[in-house]
């Protein structure tokens, strides 16, 4: 188990204050000016010798994409960072934890993050439905201003940086970086096309960099403890602590900080109370919210938790939402209830999306029922590869992935509802007895 | 709602009745520190701020969950400069946005997968037995039930949405319990319906718990 001296969000129950004095008590905003005192570069260089991977689901290396930035910004172009608060996939609940009861480490983060890659100015896009930790963060933030954290000479580093929060209003696409920026611009949330990449022309057509909530709020222990302690915890490329989301068929639901590669069944042991009716009873796991596809538990059960693991077994570690399934669950129903949601939340812009997810949803509920006729099985993967790797954004792709988890994993019991409600239609209606 | 008029957000009788809306003083400042979040000539960026404002204001003059008639989503663009036609876009995009009327406490029970494992077909029967209905403005004005996609709270599942607080870790009895507090006229605390702390397990956390008791500042076992 991972020590607690090696925790970085140490108030994540809220046990104790967010407010700036109890940040401070913990550690939070001491002489930031002396972590931004060797400069934009070395900042990068540290966050890339970390390993730090984004923890928005994609896992991209953070100091390399600080590294597109322009390092030379040219007037009426100022760069940007837009911090990606928008947690909407299903199973994540993070950046709630981390909003609400330590918005200082972020805050901190936003100002080292922002100096790093030359902006100055940041926004925070939190989703609309977060309406207290919303609340939270603009008082944290007005508390830094306050302070002399924020704004000019921010935390006497001579730079100056702005933060602004800015709240969504229930959109899951908004969470795709290029449709948070059209959303910030006024607009409607529909992805953009790239290149141009948001490096070169995001918001406001300026260079930005979105980055999510927990990959800013760790730069400030990095910084503080050194990239070779963040690198010592975890496997190699997926390196440093990870909150994890344990939601689902676990005796005690709850969010945690483990090291990364934590092996499955530790995690769930340690911290969930272990799976509901012991481990004989789980059925699957979807590892890294709804958008990837579920694992079954006999190859999950011993997997370290990580994003090159859960890659090769086909799936991803995407935010750590750990959506656990035990043997009472309509296996079927779970995964059509996911294509609904992705039906639900489709920009509608591109024709494969717009159109396959609610096609998707409406025969994933005939499988559901057993109403299908078992060419739709192959028929569903066909157009699930339709949708896949046509569209402008990754929506479709993640619309398409837990569909084909099921089918991949579940086939037999796809075709057994099928013959099951044939079957009991073949036989003869009983007729009352004359 | 067999009125026609209230279907309509740009029916002759909403315009009478909203055509002359404008931000009362406190919304007006608050609107002016929105807008300068902003860099200067893009104040369309407060949109989505101003129009959660005045939806906020109809609530408060409605005395209900607050929505946005026609002319008042007109009164945003004006005040942003913006063709009314893009803000109707974003009013009509994003889901928080409610073009109809709902009652004073809009029920949003969260009926994705997360929640659904862990039992929000029985909130959902809860609300039922209650007599609340999807879309529907029910208990002489009192409630609205919609079913919502994730809310981010699935560590805290299955979670329901009334106004602007969670209400967590439900089950058939204890939605019923809020449901009726609510009907009171009570204030039911929001968070976890079980009594636990946040997202921590129930029983206590497994990590930090030196937290629980104090501040601890761990910079001393930093080796």
């Amino acid at each position: 188990m991972l020590a607690d001296k090696d925790r970085i969000f140490t108030n994540l129950y809220g046990f104790q204050d967010w407010r700036l004095s109890g940040a401070r008590a913990r550690g939070d905003w001491d002489n930031t000016r002396a972590l931004m005192a060797d400069g934009p570069d070395a900042i990068i260089d540290v966050v890339k010798a970390s390993g730090l991977r984004g923890r928005g689901g994609a896992g991209f290396p953070t100091g390399m994409k600080w590294g597109f930035m322009p390092k030379e910004p040219k007037e009426g172009r100022p760069n940007f960072l837009v911090i990606n608060a928008d947690e909407s996939e299903p199973g994540s609940c993070k950046d709630r934890e981390i909003i609400r009861h330590d918005p200082h480490k972020l805050i901190e983060g936003a100002l080292i993050a922002g100096f790093a890659m030359r902006a100055r100015a940041a926004y925070i896009y939190i989703r609309g439905e977060y309406v207290r930790e919303s609340e939270t963060l603009f008082a944290a933030v007005a508390e830094a201003y306050a302070a002399g954290l924020l704004g000019k000479n921010a935390a006497g580093s001579g730079y100056q940086f702005d933060l602004f929060v800015h709240r969504g209003s229930g959109a899951y696409i908004c969470g795709e970086e290029t449709a948070m920026l059209e959303s910030l611009e006024g607009k409607p949330g529909k992805p953009r096309l790239k290149p141009p990449f948001p490096a070169g022309a995001g918001l406001y057509g300026c260079p930005t960099t979105v980055n999510n909530v927990e990959s800013i709020a760790v730069v400030p222990t990095i910084l503080r403890r050194g990239a070779a302690w963040f690198a010592a915890i975890g496997r190699p490329k997926n390196e440093g602590t990870k909150l994890f989301q344990i939601s689902g068929h676990v005796n005690k639901p709850c969010v945690v900080e483990e090291a990364m590669s934590i092996p499955f069944r530790q995690l769930i042991d340690e911290h969930a109370g272990g799976i509901r009716g012991g481990w004989d009873n789980l059925l699957a796991v979807i590892p890294g919210g709804s958008s990837v596809p579920l694992v079954p538990a006999e190859q999950i059960i011993d997997a370290p938790m990580d994003f090159d693991t859960l890659r090769d077994l086909k799936s991803g570690l995407g935010t750590a939402a750990i959506i656990v399934m035990d043997k009472s669950t309509d296996v079927v129903r779970a995964i059509a209830r996911l294509s609904y949601f992705y039906k639900h939340e489709s920009c509608g812009q591109c024709t494969p999306c717009r159109e396959g997810t609610g096609w998707m949803w409406r025969v994933m509920e005939r499988l559901r029922t057993g109403e299908a006729d078992l060419s739709e099985i192959d028929l569903l993967e066909d157009v699930s590869k339709q949708i896949e790797g046509h569209t402008i954004c990754a929506l479709g792709d993640a619309a398409a992935w837990p569909v084909q988890g099921l089918i991949r994993h579940y086939r037999p019991e796809l075709e057994r509802r099928i013959l099951a409600r044939k079957a009991a239609e073949a036989e003869p209606l009983p007729v009352a007895a004359e | 709602m067999a009125d026609a008029s209230v279907n309509d957000p740009n029916h002759p009788d909403i315009r009478a009745r909203w055509g002359g809306f404008a931000w009362t003083a406190e919304n007006r400042e608050r609107a002016a520190a929105i807008i300068a979040r902003y860099p200067p000539g893009r104040q369309q960026s407060a949109v989505m701020p101003l129009l959660d404002l005045a939806q906020r204001q109809v609530a408060e003059e409605t005395a209900s969950g607050g929505w946005l008639p026609m002319p008042v989503i007109e009164y945003v663009a004006r005040e942003l400069g913006m063709p009314p036609m893009r803000a109707y876009e974003v009013a009509t995009f994003y889901t928080m946005f409610n073009l109809q009327p709902v009652g004073r406490y809009l029920v949003q029970v969260c009926g994705t997968t997360p929640c659904m494992l862990q039992g929000s077909d029985d909130v959902f029967a809860a609300c039922k037995a209650k007599g609340l209905k999807k879309g529907e403005i029910t208990h002489g004005g009192l409630f609205t039930l919609a079913e919502v996609e994730c809310i981010g709270a699935c560590a805290n599942a299955p979670v329901v949405q009334v106004n602007d607080d969670n209400y967590e870790d439900l089950d058939f009895d204890r939605t019923l319990a809020i449901l009726n507090a609510l009907e009171r006229g009570e204030s039911p605390a929001p968070g976890s319906s079980t009594g636990r702390q946040t997202s921590c397990p129930e029983g206590g956390p497994t990590t930090l718990r030196t937290m629980a008791v104090e501040n601890h500042d761990y910079r001393g076992e930093w080796a």
